[in-house]
């Protein structure tokens, strides 16, 4: 299996982005060049602190936060995620509560699984609609002085389906619980202005808006108890102890502001894409459907559950014929289950297990689309020829009532 | 992504033989879309030479799933019926240059739909969907099922299992039956000189897999057991009822099955216990006679004014959990 990266139609941006040029070239001269430990006195080190200075500001205004110091530099989105929620909890240690959604990423729902499973946290699980969208009746309802944290994510990776985390906010800081975000798969694709919410702890991913993995930050408002998860050092203000990764610093900082300066052209060319995409697969495929489409979305997200075939068998053939796109999240690939956003959609039962996500960048021009329109149909005709539930009619039933 | 052999790919990406078969004259299929998996294999058997003339499949799964299906149809065109029994899920997999770990139940629901349609060609139709003892219910994969995969693929721990037949894939709370099933069926295979006694698996050697990634949320009645009220500390708050006690159809009578009551007893005092330490709390087991079970309340709850509150509480969750009416005595 040789890949060509050249030929490739990357469909799967939300699994992760080609980093930037731009952003590599800035990143370059800190590997060699300038090499200093941050933490040190002389010039090397403080040119390495200068450089994560700028990158800090750079952030700072792609997310509209009041203070610089407020963004924190973390290893990535799930350090973030468990770092906001662990030190929610040990900053209020009478409230033994928390509130999540049932289509989280793992990232958040397996800290939550092991809270509850080894420090009697009682976790609400808030269920969503069909179309993906928070009920907010449940979440009222759950919301007491018990609840030391609320983790709602902004925008879902799955299926782009947006939350409305600013108003969710105000109603868990009337309750005095902390409000954290997984924002993972908004930053750069959403307009962002932490300034104007109650939003306590937001989460981000560098290589999701084309920086390098193994980046990412937490953003912890001013004022809000936050005990250290990683003890050590005193980098980040005490709060997260380890050397900085300057470079990684630097991708992201040069990424946040390719992504503020980009962000409006491309909210409008690549939606444009997307709707063309959907649109035609869902004319041109019999019995397959757009999961969300009717909820507010990110633009660059389209979830199509496909009918009596199953999501990795379509991946594949898909990845044979140049298209990369991925069945749910990546971070969930090799269980045997069918993804936890689908099922908590209540997708019908034929079409949960073909659910396909492709995503979109700044990167993916008409021609990608093309491309993948090209080919779509016709793998989903080929799988559905072998298929035992589409052959015949009614074979489907008897078949699915035959147990192992 | 999974590293796959060039034979498998091939396989996937040019199936042979698929399709109906409208002269079939004998089918076999397992699996269901809701199990992820499902293969209808088709053969035309010529009844005079008992040959595997044609053979066609559909089959509904991942990349695995398929190529297997893919591969069973070769191997068993030109072949006696008696030569097609012989083939094993080992040697499906074998014969598409082996299989991911993680996806070897692609060829076990192959092997079975092959000795699905040979049974049923053979008059030996059997009625699997009357297996009685679903022993995954996440899945519903039989105890049976899981019996002949072990001892035909030799398998030796859990893990395997689940690879092989996706039994405890996803909850895990039937580890426990996997691995006495798995014990069991390893003790036969060194009685029959089949496996070394050395590699047999013995109960309690494996860990069990934290798999539950999901947390499960308030809303299972488990942990609803001291959360009926909202807004009154877990102590204070009403006793639940218990559960009207329900009549014991098939219970078999006390004493052969002190072990799983014992079992089941801990499971359910297990799934209480964060309810209890919550609240500072703690419980344990210490011992059964007959219909009273013996409980030691430590923590905040012993001294506690509302220990029988508490006390009740367990005794429901018992009583749900054994399916007749125990008493709970606490001891000090």
């Amino acid at each position: 299996m040789s890949v060509q990266p050249a030929r490739l139609v990357y469909l799967d941006n939300n699994a992760t982005t080609r980093a930037d040029p731009r952003v590599v070239e800035a990143m370059l001269p800190y590997f060699s060049e300038y090499y200093g430990n941050p933490s040190s006195k002389y010039a090397l080190g403080a040119h390495a602190g200068m450089a994560v200075k700028r990158a800090r500001e750079q952030l700072q205004r792609l997310l509209g936060v009041e203070h610089a110091h407020e963004l924190m530099f973390t290893s990535g989105g799930t350090e973030s995620t468990n770092a906001a929620i662990l030190a929610a909890l040990e900053a209020s240690p009478r409230r033994r509560e928390i509130i999540t959604s049932a289509v989280e990423h793992p990232a958040v729902l397996a800290l939550c699984g092991w809270l509850e499973k080894t420090k009697g946290i009682r976790v609400h699980l808030i269920p969503v609609d069909r179309q993906g969208r928070l009920d907010i009746m449940a979440y009222r309802a759950a919301l007491s002085d018990r609840v030391a944290a609320v983790s709602i994510m902004w925008a879902n990776n799955e299926t782009g389906v947006i939350n409305p985390v600013v108003d969710l906010a105000e109603l868990a800081k009337e309750h005095g619980a902390l409000f954290h975000t997984d924002a993972v798969q908004a930053v750069g694709k959403l307009p962002i202005d932490l300034r104007s919410t109650a939003i306590d702890m937001l989460s981000l991913s560098g290589h999701k808006l084309h920086a390098p993995k193994g980046i990412g930050a937490l953003y912890i408002r001013n004022g809000v108890r936050f005990k250290p998860q990683i003890k050590g050092g005193h980098q980040e203000r005490g709060r997260r102890a380890g050397t900085e990764n300057v470079p990684g610093i630097v991708g992201l900082g040069m990424a946040a502001e390719l992504a503020a300066a980009h962000m409006a052209d491309e909210d409008i060319r690549v939606r444009a894409l997307r709707d063309r995409l959907e649109r035609e697969i869902v004319e041109r495929v019999e019995h397959c459907v757009a999961v969300g489409a009717r909820a507010e979305r990110l633009p660059n997200t389209s979830n199509i559950a496909f009918s009596f075939i199953e999501s990795e068998s379509i991946v594949m053939l898909l990845d044979r014929a140049g298209v990369a796109v991925s069945m749910g999240s990546a971070c969930s690939t090799g269980s045997f289950e069918p993804s936890h956003v689908l099922v908590a959609m209540k997708v019908a039962d034929d079409a949960v297990r073909g659910g396909v996500r492709f995503s979109l960048s700044r990167d993916t021009t008409d021609d990608d689309v093309d491309r993948a329109l090209a080919v779509i149909p016709g793998v989903i005709a080929r799988l559905r020829e072998i298929s035992p539930f589409c052959a015949e009619e009614g074979a489907s039933m008897t078949l699915n009532r035959a147990h192992v | 992504m999974l590293h796959v052999s060039d034979r498998l790919n091939d396989h996937f990406s040019n199936p042979r033989n698929f399709g109906s078969l409208p002269d079939a004259n004998a089918v076999g299929s397992f699996g269901t879309i809701g199990w992820g998996d499902a293969v209808k294999l088709m053969l035309q058997v010529d009844p005079r030479t008992d040959r595997i003339e044609q053979a066609r499949f559909q089959a509904f799964g991942c990349s695995s799933a398929i190529a297997s299906s893919s591969a069973v149809t070769e191997m068993v065109i030109g072949k006696s019926l008696d030569e097609a029994s012989g083939i094993a899920a080992a040697d499906i997999a074998e014969f598409l240059g082996g299989l991911p770990p993680e996806r070897m139940y692609c060829s076990v629901i192959a092997y079975e739909a092959l000795r699905k349609a040979i049974a049923g060609l053979r008059g030996k139709a059997e009625h699997e969907s009357a297996d009685p003892d679903a022993l995954c219910d996440c899945f519903s994969v039989g105890q049976m099922m899981i019996e002949r995969t072990i001892r035909f693929n030799r398998l030796t721990n859990p893990e395997q299992v689940t690879s092989y037949t996706k039994a405890g894939a996803s909850c895990s709370s039937c580890f426990k039956k996997i691995e006495a099933l798995l014990a069991r069926v390893n003790a036969d295979l060194v009685e029959d000189g089949l496996l070394p006694a050395a590699q047999a698996y013995q109960v309690g050697s494996m860990p069990q897999r934290v798999l539950e990634m999901k947390p499960r949320g308030d809303t299972t009645p488990a942990a609803n057991i001291f959360s009926a009220g909202n807004g009154v500390p877990a102590h204070l708050r009403a006793a639940p009822k218990p559960a009207p006690p329900r009549p014991a159809v098939t219970a078999p009578a006390g004493g052969a099955d002190t072990v799983t009551l014992t079992e089941l007893i801990e499971q359910a005092i297990e799934e209480l216990r964060p309810h209890l330490q919550r609240d500072g709390g703690d419980c344990e087991l210490v011992k059964i006679e007959g219909n009273t079970i013996h409980i030691r309340l430590s923590g905040n709850c012993d001294g506690c004014q509302l220990a029988s509150v508490t006390l009740s509480g367990v005794q429901a969750k018992l009583i749900e959990k054994i399916g007749r009416p125990m008493r709970v005595v606490p001891v000090p």
